[in-house]
């Protein structure tokens, strides 16, 4: 017998003659502590959560965000930037980019990591990428990766720059699964990113950007 | 002191089972104690800050048990469920019962894509495994990724706590380990350790082969593996090789995609007080077509080693409902004196206590039911509320139960049995039940006092143990008639 018979077997037999447990799971238990009256009381919240653990948040609108962002970049002489043209925001960036002169150069992520492998590593210096909302209780951001967004662009570079529209900003996890109907919708991948990289493994004492980005920075887009 | 002798704590003799003399050897080292002390407070205020609401913090215990105990009442449907879904999902599930066989397993996988490097994250099951060992006779280098791990593995030394592994260690510690092993100028500056190991870390992400996770749970709903970290190690090591393995014990499984919700507020509130690690990172299959990066091949290794054994017992099944958050350590007063390394064990601490008999068997690991106190703290704090004490004076019954009985409950039963103990217990037993051997008993003990023996192990701590001139019921009878 092989040993996932065996395994099974043995599982059964000490379960013989008894019941499965009732799923008396409790939803206000891990909802109602964690719920925030309006969109401001969400992102309150969240800059609250976010902030603790030195994520930079700035919060403006649509219109507006793109001069900020290019601002920021100056501000931390990031020489280019990783981003996903044909998403919403990308297209904004071009337009922005096409006006203005000495702004970081553009990079995306068009092909097999395989194939830019040494140049993501250890000379892409920031990305920015959507995310589909993000969660009061924790301060966190949800990104599930996909082929314009891949999965190390969040990763990968010192620096990650996060576009969070304040109407998908969930109260807590258990609602976010709800709202995206995770369960059915499962990706390959699915995040929670609540700040930069840290560790405290040394004498407990935090010290970040340990293997992930050193800095997240957070863009709210109040009027998306 | 020369360069290359820089002072450490010395390594303990690590999975050797010599728990008490590890234990002397622990209590003598003032740094260790110092270490593990300042550590351990700073870990229970932690958790108490991020709990305030010791209503929400109860109810959430209560329904994170019931989470759990659910689970493990279908666990074998649960099982195949979540086969059914990985597999469906392109990920590859391989059963072990051993340690042996999940090493095999992994192995091939290894020799199939010819590599050379695999790059960990951090996985308590791959210590049970011993992998690194056993991959480094085949010639392939495992190396582990988690900053506190990367640090032991440096100063070949096992984790002594199963979520800050070098915690047992202080900044210059670690700054003269790096001068030694790394050749970077000495700092005890803890930013500039961990950028210099980021620097190591990152070109060995770069060039891995294959990348090795734990699980925290796994979804059989969606056939998901999720997994919580703060460093991004263990993102790096499921994302950036070709070839990710994930290794869990099979009871990590949950039933619904919502049941990690009460589940990872517990473990992330109870381990480390906060409100949620860095990262979340939930795995649902390989790289797709269409996809540009991810892993080509995702492979999970279920193992049983020992806890099918733990989960025939309904009483000590509920030592597979750990989350694994380290929350009895960081409270235990045994733990916190003597540090992980002592008990010898992969997994140290009260749930090492309760989790190792069944891994290994109570005859390797007699000591560990009664290194306690029996004071409580473990199970007050545990999130998903096993109850250590009861388990561990279960444990000690069957550490001492007769090795010949019938009803084996757990490998190695009997470990510290003794004939003549459970002589002298029923001779006690008999002279305290018998009024008339009980007087007589105590009249002779209070009359030889003089004569009372030293009990070695009391006597080295404590005054002597000699009765009173007179016995109680003397006394009493002294008092009344002098009061008539």
């Amino acid at each position: 017998m092989s040993a996932r018979d065996n395994i099974l077997n043995k599982l059964r037999s000490s379960l013989e003659d008894t019941k499965p447990r009732p799923d008396d799971f409790n939803v206000d238990l891990v909802t109602k502590p964690w719920s925030y009256d309006s969109t401001q009381g969400k992102i309150k919240q969240l800059r609250a959560m976010m902030e603790s653990v030195r994520t930079e948040v700035y919060q403006t609108t649509q219109a507006e965000w793109v001069s900020i962002f290019a601002d920021v970049l100056k501000q931390k002489q990031v020489n280019n930037l990783l981003y996903a043209p044909t998403v919403k925001w990308g297209t904004q960036i071009e337009n922005y980019w096409a006006k203005n002169t000495t702004l970081p150069t553009l990079k995306t992520y068009d092909r097999p990591v395989e194939e830019w492998k040494h140049e993501l590593f250890f000379e892409v210096d920031a990305s920015i990428t959507s995310t589909l909302g993000g969660i009061a209780a924790t301060g966190s951001l949800i990104v599930w990766p996909t082929t314009e967004e891949p999965r190390l662009m969040s990763l990968v570079p010192p620096i990650h720059f996060a576009i969070l529209e304040a109407s998908k900003i969930a109260n807590n996890f258990y609602e976010a699964q709800q709202i995206l109907n995770w369960a059915d919708n499962t990706p390959t991948n699915a995040l929670l990113i609540s700040g930069p990289s840290k560790t405290a493994d040394i004498e407990q004492v935090l010290a970040y950007g340990a293997h992930g980005p050193k800095e997240l920075i957070v863009i709210i887009l109040e009027d998306a | 002191m020369s360069k290359t002798e820089q002072p450490r704590i010395p390594v303990l003799d690590a999975l050797s089972q010599h728990f008490k003399e590890n234990a002397h050897m622990a209590l003598r080292n003032k740094q260790l104690r110092h270490n593990m002390r300042t550590a351990m407070d700073s870990l229970i205020t932690k958790r108490l800050v991020s709990m305030p609401d010791e209503n929400e913090r109860e109810s959430l215990r209560e329904l994170g048990n019931h989470v759990r105990a659910r689970a493990l009442s279908k666990l074998p449907e649960l099982l195949e469920k979540l086969e059914a879904n990985l597999t469906k999902r392109g990920v590859q599930v391989h059963w072990a019962e051993t340690t042996e066989e999940a090493n095999q397993i992994i192995f091939d996988i290894a020799k199939r894509r010819q590599a050379k490097l695999f790059i960990k994250g951090k996985s308590m099951v791959s210590e049970e495994l011993n992998m690194n060992h056993f991959l480094k006779k085949q010639g392939i280098e495992a190396l582990e990724s988690d900053m506190g791990e990367y640090i032991i593995q440096l100063d070949y030394e096992r984790p002594s706590h199963i979520i800050m592994p070098a915690i047992h260690k202080n900044a210059k510690q670690v700054g003269h380990l790096f001068e030694n092993k790394l050749q970077t100028p000495y700092t005890d500056d803890v930013d500039t350790l961990i950028q210099t190991g980021r620097k190591v870390l990152r070109n060995k992400f770069f060039e891995a082969d294959i990348g090795i996770s734990g699980v925290n749970f796994a979804v059989a709903e969606t056939g998901s593996l999720f997994l919580v970290e703060n460093e991004g190690n263990g993102r790096m090591s499921t994302t950036v090789p070709p070839v990710h393995i994930a290794i869990t014990g099979i009871e990590k499984v949950v039933e619904n995609l919502r049941d990690t919700v009460p589940l990872v507020s517990l473990l992330t509130r109870s381990a480390l007080g906060q409100a949620i690690t860095t990262y979340v990172n939930l795995i649902s299959g390989p790289r797709k077509a269409n996809e540009l990066d991810g892993p080509e091949e995702v492979h999970l290794v279920l193992l049983d080693n020992g806890r099918t054994q733990a989960f025939a017992d309904a009483q000590l099944r509920q030592t597979l409902n750990c989350i694994r958050c380290g929350a009895c350590m960081n409270h235990c007063p045994v733990y916190t004196r003597i540090g992980g390394q002592a008990y010898g064990t992969v997994y140290p601490g009260p749930i090492g206590k309760i989790i190792s008999p069944h891994l290994m068997g109570l005859d390797k690991t007699e000591d560990l039911p009664i290194a306690s106190t029996l004071c409580g703290a473990c199970g007050e704090v545990c999130p998903v509320k096993i109850p250590i004490p009861e388990l561990l004076r279960r444990l000690r019954k069957e550490d001492v139960r007769p090795p010949e009985e019938p009803l084996h409950y757990v490998k190695g039963q009997g470990a510290r049995f003794s004939r003549k103990e459970r002589t002298m217990w029923n001779i006690w037993k008999s002279m305290n039940t018998k009024p008339n051997l009980y007087r007589k008993f105590s009249y002779l003990a209070t009359r030889l006092r003089f004569m009372t023996p030293n009990i070695l192990a009391w006597s080295q701590n404590h005054s002597k143990a000699k009765p009173a001139s007179y016995t109680l019921h003397e006394l009493a009878k002294k008092h009344l008639g002098d009061k008539k």
